[in-house]
């Protein structure tokens, strides 16, 4: 077929077609680019037939991926063409080639406006199209109540109808505000019983939009998701014509169910019962056929159906059904049904009870890791990896390290960390994690980070009994005729610490020792000599008696490095010579490292950081958060918010009886201080940070990337000259937190749980306090989940609330003692009897080792978890705002010192403090109306506020908030005074907040005092 | 075109560069961004873009899911997110094909490059906005048939006035 006479353009196809490379392809598009620019010029001579042949062209090249930076103005003006030809390669060449932030666009929103309110409906299609492919805000603002109409509007055709519901998805896409209007819920369930499939579908996919947004305003639709579901899947009267492969529109099918995983639940017990009823045929019905197009249709219907059924939490019986049939898939021959089988049972180890289910198909996963294609390889790897528990952690880490021999480059370095933090987190003993990270840097060391050897250092410094285990296995790999550098990296550091107490052993003596490492110099990098150096130093500190030849041939050593040209070299070498000359203090300046302060796994960290798959990242924090191996403890004393500092390496030398702080903030102003300076700090204000930041170095959190040549170590009185000195690698001896110390800043945790239902309420390194609420008017529920981090039970736990009289609260049972590594969850129940600021406090104590810690905590049941944002209109506001004349139930207040946030954003907080803007209701522009519905136990009242900004200070405004309850009003004003003023973290505490007032306090103060937990919530 | 060919979902790293990653944030992204469809020695056949990438952007990293299936000599690909139903999207595709094969009468490669125009025409009638619009291919062949025959009548309407001038002016 040609293309419909065009013959010019067919011939520069054909010329395009026929260039032999890209340079003669060039040469031809510069030419035709030239011509047509030309013809544009003399625009007044082209015929309409001209243009459209012109534009095409430009499409064309532009599709090659040339720039065409003309002609824009001639591909938008066709749009406003008479004749449907001319408008048809208007609108589709501009949707091409213009994005929806380009100027010309904006010139064609009249034309398209018409097209699309006008009668012709071929029109209207095609400004649909254009709008719903490449619409911007603006469209969004000017033409979302005519696409509105179309849609809902049973008089215009199907065809006009599905465009509109796309278009106005794309509008939304832009600006959320278009379907912010009455009853548009509603009218999204009436387009539900539609009975033109195509128009339901389209309206489907807006309503996925639309649910994963506010799923709440459209609880009316979820029965009626149901029911079309039903429909489909029973293969009830649906035309011939949507049926796909012999199934019902398998896409219909699968946005229906997409939309009903937006709803945190079915409720309604028959609609539950319908819908499972439904998931089960769909489950059951399911098999592996020949024809590929059927298969991958009744799959990617049952995918969406497993989603679903993990989602709704269905029982146990369900859950064993869905795992056994993706047991089923990863066997099949169809590589998408097992990439997606691989991939769902990821997903499934979110879903408790199914753990050893799953396992029942190791073999079969550890199959597919020998998989041709790559994405199933790399599946399988990440469902292996979730997997993995104390149970199966031996055959799993195994069977990762013998891939590793044959695993593709671009897998190794994943493979190797994943197979670290395994052996780390799930050992059955402590010498098996050694091996596998020996091994693993044998296999390969070229993919093992840093991270993963300084762990392994880590752990042997910290264990004695794996000491002599661990050095007799260094030993042995240097045994080896050619080691991979970052093996001599660590055989050295631990034969340089440990290698002692091999002393007894064949091939151990120090001199044996020390020239087998020492024939690995002339191999290694300069990064590696400086730790060769110190596990020289150390060799010679340990030949007892001394050893003469011993002595000669390591002082020569250190001599020959002493003017190496590689500073850090230098000075080490210089240093230990010096200090190797003075006896007595070499033992004590080179004794063994100190232990390693215990903190959370670097390499668990930067596996977490470097996840993608979200659904595989919840799974290795579900999985993070049950049970790990008791061989290695892993806890964390550092505050969580200390940044580590970027320059970090294992020191190697100790100095003894540290007492003073180091000045942390030298490393942070990157060497910028005098060389070898220890500043002092003040003794008595070593805040938590400081020690948290004092103690990093050592940690092996370091980003990667940024580790500079810096073994530098400082030793206080060696005649050596230090040329570059790095304070942080020095360590405090016997310096230990004193106190527990909660990790992140307990008043933004709050804060944060003030605005969304679940969070961490509180942490330190024994304990975490994680909550989960669910507010229903007046009501709510929170769960307490207490979380014992260590591997020593909690004890003495106390849990007391202190209510205040607004409140009526009732504590389930909390157990007095917490098993290590246990989670128990106690539930809260929460009745709100009237408006009120105070907070309910938790008193929350627990005894770890000697130590009794008590901690006081505001319990996120605030005002605004008991507010229901409402929409209203101007019709319903104004009779209300209007009666309400003035104090107290009205009551009007100038604020300063607000947050300077700009409307947008002042909106948006308000919005997410449950009060519902209503755009458009103030006719000044500055100001913000918002309205919410107050719920107590004995009533529901309508609250409406009004914000008056100032464009010209956005740190003032005037507010006014209006109830039909005096002590709602106040309560409201100062709620919300609190949230927009300066000072969102202590938000009671007196200073820049406004004086209150000259208005009667409503509440009792007497009331107030006698009631402990107000008490309390304002101290805090 | 035979609808035997490979087929597969694809985890690549597309290289966008920063301002595409930075313009979707905020923004609820379209369930499929782009439909590419190039040919076995890496000729496009057709762009058709749902998100507002520059064409500098288009060239370039953000982390997506291609989806293609390829069949004969040419390669049909779609971009979308991770958390789209892969299988539902390659059979958009085939349907997609299945659409061009009717309406070409057993389509080609060939078909598509002289008549890439026809190939926009028809992706237009069966996506919008980055979604399915019509999962029927009857309706869309009857709505492209219809689209030609506007076509065909304004041409004819052209030709006969022409035709009128020639003999007025004879």
């Amino acid at each position: 077929m040609a293309l419909s006479g065009m013959r010019g353009l067919s011939v520069f196809i054909s010329d395009i077609r026929n260039c032999q490379n890209k340079e003669q392809e060039r040469l031809r598009v510069d030419k035709e680019l030239g011509n047509v620019r030309t013809r544009f010029k003399n625009e007044k001579g082209l015929t309409p037939y001209e243009k459209k042949k012109y534009v095409w062209k430009m499409l064309y090249i532009y599709m090659l991926g040339y720039d065409v930076d003309f002609g824009h103005m001639e591909a938008v003006s066709l749009i406003s063409a008479p004749k449907y030809p001319e408008k048809q390669v208007g609108y589709i060449v501009t949707a091409c080639l213009l994005n929806e932030n380009h100027d010309f666009l904006r010139l064609a929103i009249n034309t398209v406006r018409n097209d699309i309110i006008g009668r012709n409906e071929t029109f209207q299609c095609l400004a649909l199209t254009m709008v719903g492919n490449i619409g911007g805000r603006e469209f969004a603002e000017s033409l979302a109540p005519d696409v509105q109409k179309l849609l809902i509007s049973s008089s215009y055709r199907p065809l006009v109808r599905k465009k509109a519901a796309l278009c106005l998805l794309r509008l939304y896409r832009k600006n959320p505000d278009v379907v912010n209007v009455d009853g548009w819920a509603d009218r999204m369930a009436q387009l539900l019983d539609e009975r033109d499939l195509g128009v339901l579908t389209s309206s489907m996919s807006l309503l996925v939009a639309l649910v994963s947004n506010h799923h709440d305003a459209y609880w009316s639709c979820l029965p009626k998701c149901v029911k079309i579901l039903e429909r489909l899947a029973r293969n009830q009267d649906i035309p011939q014509e949507y049926t796909y492969y012999g199934i019902p529109s398998p896409w219909l099918q699968v946005k229906t169910m997409r939309v009903l995983q937006y709803f945190p639940t079915v409720e309604d017990p028959n609609t539950r019962r319908s819908l499972f009823e439904v998931l089960q045929r769909i489950l059951m019905g399911t098999d592996v056929v020949k024809n590929v197009n059927k298969n991958n249709a009744s799959h990617a219907v049952l995918f969406e159906a497993l989603a679903l059924v993990m989602h709704l939490d269905a029982e146990k019986e369900m859950m064993s059904q869905c795992v056994a049939l993706l047991g089923k898939f990863i066997a099949v021959r169809e590589p998408n049904i097992r990439y997606l089988g691989l991939e769902n049972m990821t997903r499934m180890l979110m879903v408790t009870d199914v753990q050893d289910i799953i396992k029942r198909h190791q073999a079969q996963i550890i199959t597919s890791l020998k998989d041709p294609d790559v994405s199933i390889r790399r599946r399988a790897l990440d469902l292996l990896y979730g997997m993995c528990d104390v149970s199966n952690a031996k055959d799993i880490v195994e069977e990762l390290l013998q891939y590793l021999s044959t695993a593709d480059f671009a897998m190794r370095e994943e493979l190797s960390l994943k197979a670290a933090i395994l052996a780390e987190k799930f050992a059955p003993d402590l010498s098996w994690y050694v091996d596998v990270i020996l091994q693993l840097i044998d296999k390969a060391g070229d993919f093992v980070s840093d991270d993963i050897w300084f762990r392994v250092v880590q752990f042997v410094t910290n264990n004695e009994d794996l000491q002599p285990y661990a050095a007799a296995k260094a030993r042995e790999y240097l045994d080896k005729p050619a080691i991979h550098e970052t093996m001599v990296k660590v055989s050295a550091y631990i034969i340089g610490e440990f290698g002692h107490l091999l002393a007894r052993r064949p091939g151990c003596s120090p001199k044996e020792l020390f020239t087998i490492i020492h024939e690995k110099l002339p191999t290694v990098s300069t990064s590696t000599i400086p730790i060769l150096l110190s596990t020289y130093a150390k060799i010679f500190m340990h030949t007892q008696p001394p050893d003469q030849e011993l002595q000669n041939q390591i002082w020569a050593i250190f001599n020959k490095y002493e003017s190496c040209i590689d500073v850090e070299i230098q000075q080490r070498a210089a240093e230990y010579l010096a200090l190797s000359r003075r006896g007595e203090a070499l033992v004590d300046i080179l004794a063994e490292m100190p232990k390693f302060p215990e903190r959370q796994s670097a390499l668990i960290k930067k596996a977490e950081d470097t996840e993608i798959d979200t659904a595989e990242q919840s799974a290795i924090k579900l999985r993070a958060q049950q049970q790990t191996s008791n061989a290695l403890v892993v806890t964390d004393q550092r505050p969580a918010n200390g940044t580590p500092p970027a320059n970090h390496q294992l020191g190697l030398v100790k100095i003894p009886s540290m007492s003073s702080n180091v000045d942390h903030s030298s490393t942070d102003q990157g060497f910028s201080q005098e060389n070898g300076t220890l500043s002092k700090v003040d003794p008595e204000t070593p805040s938590p940070d400081l020690l948290g930041d004092l103690l990093g170095p050592l940690a092996i959190e370091g980003p990667p990337g940024t580790a500079v040549q810096s073994h530098q170590n400082v030793i206080p009185g060696s005649g050596g000259d230090p040329n570059a000195v790095d304070a942080t690698a020095i360590v405090p001896v016997g310096e230990e937190p004193n106190s527990v110390q909660p990790i992140g800043n307990i008043a933004e945790r709050f804060h944060a749980l003030c605005l969304k239902d679940s969070g961490v309420l509180y942490e330190d390194p024994n304990i975490q306090i994680g909550i989960k609420a669910e507010w229903r008017l007046h009501q709510g529920c929170l769960v307490l989940f207490l979380g014992n981090k260590n591997t020593s039970p909690l004890v003495s736990v106390q849990a007391i609330i202190l209510p205040p009289s607004h409140f009526k609260m009732e504590l389930s049972l909390v157990p007095e003692t917490i098993p290590p590594r246990a989670q128990v969850q106690c539930p809260l129940e929460v009745v709100n009897l009237r408006p009120s600021r105070d907070v309910a406090v938790l008193d929350f104590s627990y005894k770890f080792g000697h130590n009794m810690v008590n901690v006081k905590l505001r319990l996120p049941a605030v005002l605004n978890k008991f507010l229901q944002p409402i929409p209203v209109s101007a019709e319903e506001f104004f009779p209300q705002w209007r009666p309400l004349s003035g104090p107290p139930l009205k009551l009007q207040e100038v604020v300063r010192g607000v947050k300077p946030l700009p409307l947008a954003e002042m909106a948006n907080l308000l919005n997410s403090f449950r009060l519902m803007v209503c755009p458009g209701l103030d006719p000044n522009p500055n100001n913000l109306v918002a309205s919410t519905t107050f719920c107590s136990e004995s009533t529901r009242m309508l609250c409406l506020a009004r914000i008056e900004t100032d464009p010209a200070d956005r740190t003032q405004l005037r507010m006014t908030v209006a109830s039909g309850d005096p002590t709602l009003t106040f309560e409201l004003k100062e709620f919300i005074k609190e949230q927009i003023v300066n000072i969102p973290v202590v938000p009671r505490a007196p200073g820049p907040v406004p004086p209150t007032p000259p208005v009667a306090q409503p509440t009792s103060p007497a009331a107030a005092l006698t009631d402990p937990g107000a008490l309390l919530a304002g101290l805090l | 075109m035979d609808g035997n060919g490979e087929q597969w979902v694809i985890e690549i790293d597309v290289d966008w560069g920063k301002g595409a990653a930075m313009g979707l944030i905020g923004e609820v992204i379209a369930m499929i961004q782009f439909v590419l469809l190039i040919s076995r020695q890496g000729k496009v056949r057709l762009t058709k873009y749902y998100s507002p990438y520059t064409q500098k952007e288009r060239s370039k990293v953000l982390r997506e899911l291609i989806v293609y299936k390829r069949y004969a000599s040419l390669y049909f690909c779609m971009c979308v997110d991770q958390d789209d139903n892969e299988l539902e999207v390659l059979e958009i595709i085939h349907h997609y094909v299945e659409i061009l094969d009717r309406y070409f009468g057993s389509v080609c490669e060939l078909d598509l490059i002289f008549n890439f125009h026809k190939a926009y025409y028809i992706l237009d009638e069966l996506l919008i906005a980055g979604e399915l619009q019509e999962s029927s291919k009857k309706t869309v062949a009857r709505l492209i048939a219809a689209q030609d025959s506007l076509v065909e009548t304004a041409k004819e309407q052209a030709s006969s006035i022409s035709n009128m001038i020639a003999q007025a002016t004879k």
